[in-house]
């Protein structure tokens, strides 16, 4: 008697848990929700008073925005400088945090958290000027170069977290097997934390893809990257939520579906270089 | 001996990088705040000394912007670091579906900045927006949110709260996680309540991870861009312009480059001072241990 009154207090403890957990996750869901509403709804729709929660849906705004104003061509923009600031900042930065790592160069550690305090208009100013004297604003070196600013410096801190836990004794080995020191990095080191290397270019990948003020800055006609491109919408045609929607549905994609592989890493990886002193 | 190779070669190549993508523009930053540069005239750079600091003191739109950048600063931090912390000690349990909510959690942090600035702002919209939909569906007044200089600041910071609170939610709950289960073990064996449990052991202990997670995020709070550029470009008027939408005003609108970094100057340092002081929170509590 007494235990079964127990058990059903337990359940509808349960019950009330899981009512909770579904009202607090429609929160940062229902945006997302609602974009993609907005996206797949007419003009005559999304202008409804009141909105609309019912409607059919047409692919007209997704088919608009990927066929028209070159936003297969901002894809790519983006796609390149977002790549080659990852493929930069995994070239210098591992055997970099490797080195910090195994020597406890803290200084550099300290100087890179510095770097990141900076606000990146301070790296713009000087680099607009530069590049406005160079005539290489809207050029691809002008994003990759201040994109670098953003990745290398998080890859290096999310690399320094995971070569902490690689023993000295592995490198040893390797080394009295007869491998140079790049040998014993590349080929034993490495392997080893390849899961750190995927969680770092993801990560460095979304914030280059994410990234808005230098782009908005150094990128133009051709080098615009995407949510320039979705910015500049807005001015120009502030009316068309449908298509407004339908562009930010098609840039939040890439990051959201990117996140999924890290899933695992990714706090670890979005709180390396604060952990530490 | 060979040693050195790792030591100084293998950092080498990011150092040079750091140097000239880093280094070089904070000193030219520092050189151009000493200076008076209209980049728009074509005019030559003149040196003035500390005038641009000096002329901050009766900029009134300069003091206009500490204040924005300081209520949303400690609006969004307050709202994130309180309910981030609520929701991670409320999912922190075993359950069916875990897995689920950490990933649906992620999901506003990995968005598009752009995008979700975006979609707030049509939300917000004073006619056609679902939210004043919602509020006069439940009977209260229709508010101008974005569009009213009263109302921007807090809406901002609600989408601001919404976009970053489960950021600091996954950081506590991994914190709690971590946490060894002994102590948790004799408090229940000496008969401590729930309530003391929480405020006298939980909260204690995880407060590392609550203060590393209000750094991480008071860094690019304090400098918030995307989100308010998106949303309102500073207005209606000024009412939402913080101290990084003025500086890009004065540099890319006006192109007052000297001004423009004095102004980038200022920004640093209150980055700087405010995690400063984050830092001793933390190490003292660490001492308290």
């Amino acid at each position: 008697m007494n235990t079964s009154m127990q058990r059903v207090k337990h359940s509808a403890k349960a019950a009330l848990f899981y009512a909770g957990v579904v009202l607090i996750s429609i929160i940062p869901l229902f945006v997302f929700a609602w974009m993609v509403m907005t996206a797949l709804k007419t003009q005559m729709e999304n202008l409804a008073v009141p909105p609309r929660l019912i409607f059919h849906p047409t692919m007209d705004n997704f088919r608009d925005v990927l066929m028209g104003r070159s936003f297969g061509k901002y894809l790519i923009n983006s796609f390149i400088v977002a790549a080659t600031a990852v493929g930069v900042s995994l070239i210098v930065g591992l055997p970099a945090a490797y080195a910090i790592a195994r020597y406890r160069l803290q200084k550099i550690g300290l100087a890179l958290l510095v770097a990141r305090m900076v606000p990146f208009i301070s790296y713009l100013i000087p680099w607009f000027i530069v590049f406005r004297m160079l005539h290489l604003v809207d050029s691809y070196a002008a994003l990759v170069i201040t994109h670098l600013i953003i990745a290398l410096p998080y890859v290096i801190w999310i690399m320094i977290n995971f070569f902490e836990n690689v023993p000295v004794s592995i490198e040893e080995s390797a080394r009295i097997d007869g491998a140079s020191y790049l040998q014993a990095f590349l080929y034993v080191i490495l392997p080893i934390v390849r899961n750190g290397v995927f969680t770092a270019s993801v990560l460095a990948f979304i914030f280059s893809w994410n990234q808005f003020l230098f782009s908005l800055i150094l990128s133009g006609r051709n080098t615009m990257t995407v949510p320039v491109a979705v910015f500049q919408f807005i001015s120009y045609d502030q009316i068309n939520w449908g298509g407004l929607a339908a562009a930010a549905t098609v840039i939040t994609l890439p990051p959201l579906v990117l996140t999924l592989f890290i899933q695992k890493y990714i706090i670890r990886g979005l709180t390396s270089g604060a952990v530490k002193e | 001996m060979v040693d050195r190779h790792v030591k100084y070669l293998f950092p080498l190549p990011a150092l040079i990088v750091m140097g000239i993508i880093v280094v070089f523009p904070v000193g030219y930053n520092l050189v151009l705040s000493l200076h008076r540069w209209n980049l728009a005239s074509g005019g030559t750079l003149s040196f003035i000394g500390l005038q641009n600091y000096a002329s901050l003191l009766h900029d009134e739109r300069f003091w206009n912007s500490l204040r924005v950048t300081a209520l949303f600063t400690v609006g969004a931090l307050g709202g994130q670091v309180v309910m981030g912390t609520a929701l991670a000690l409320f999912f922190h349990r075993e359950f069916k579906g875990k897995a689920l909510v950490k990933a649906i959690f992620l999901f506003p942090i990995a968005a598009t900045p752009v995008a979700v600035s975006l979609i707030w702002a049509m939300m917000y919209n004073y006619d056609l927006g679902i939210i004043n939909h919602v509020f006069t569906t439940l009977g209260l007044p229709r508010l101008l949110w974005l569009a009213g200089p009263r109302s921007v600041i807090p809406a901002l910071i609600i989408t601001d709260v919404w976009q970053w609170t489960p950021l600091i939610m996954l950081i506590v709950l991994a914190g709690l996680e971590s946490l060894p289960g002994d102590p948790f073990e004799s408090a229940r064996v000496d008969g401590a309540s729930g309530f003391q449990t929480l405020i006298y052991l939980t909260l204690p202990m995880v407060r590392p991870s609550i203060i590393v997670a209000a750094m991480i995020r008071s860094i690019d709070a304090i400098k918030t861009f995307d989100l308010i550029y998106v949303m309102t470009q500073g207005g209606p008027n000024i009412a939402s312009e913080n101290l990084n939408i003025y500086i890009f005003q004065k540099g890319f609108s006006y192109f007052r480059m000297g001004e423009a970094s004095t102004l980038a100057v200022v920004l640093f340092t209150l980055v700087l001072v405010f995690n400063i002081v984050l830092a001793m929170l933390r190490n003292a509590g660490a001492n308290q241990l």
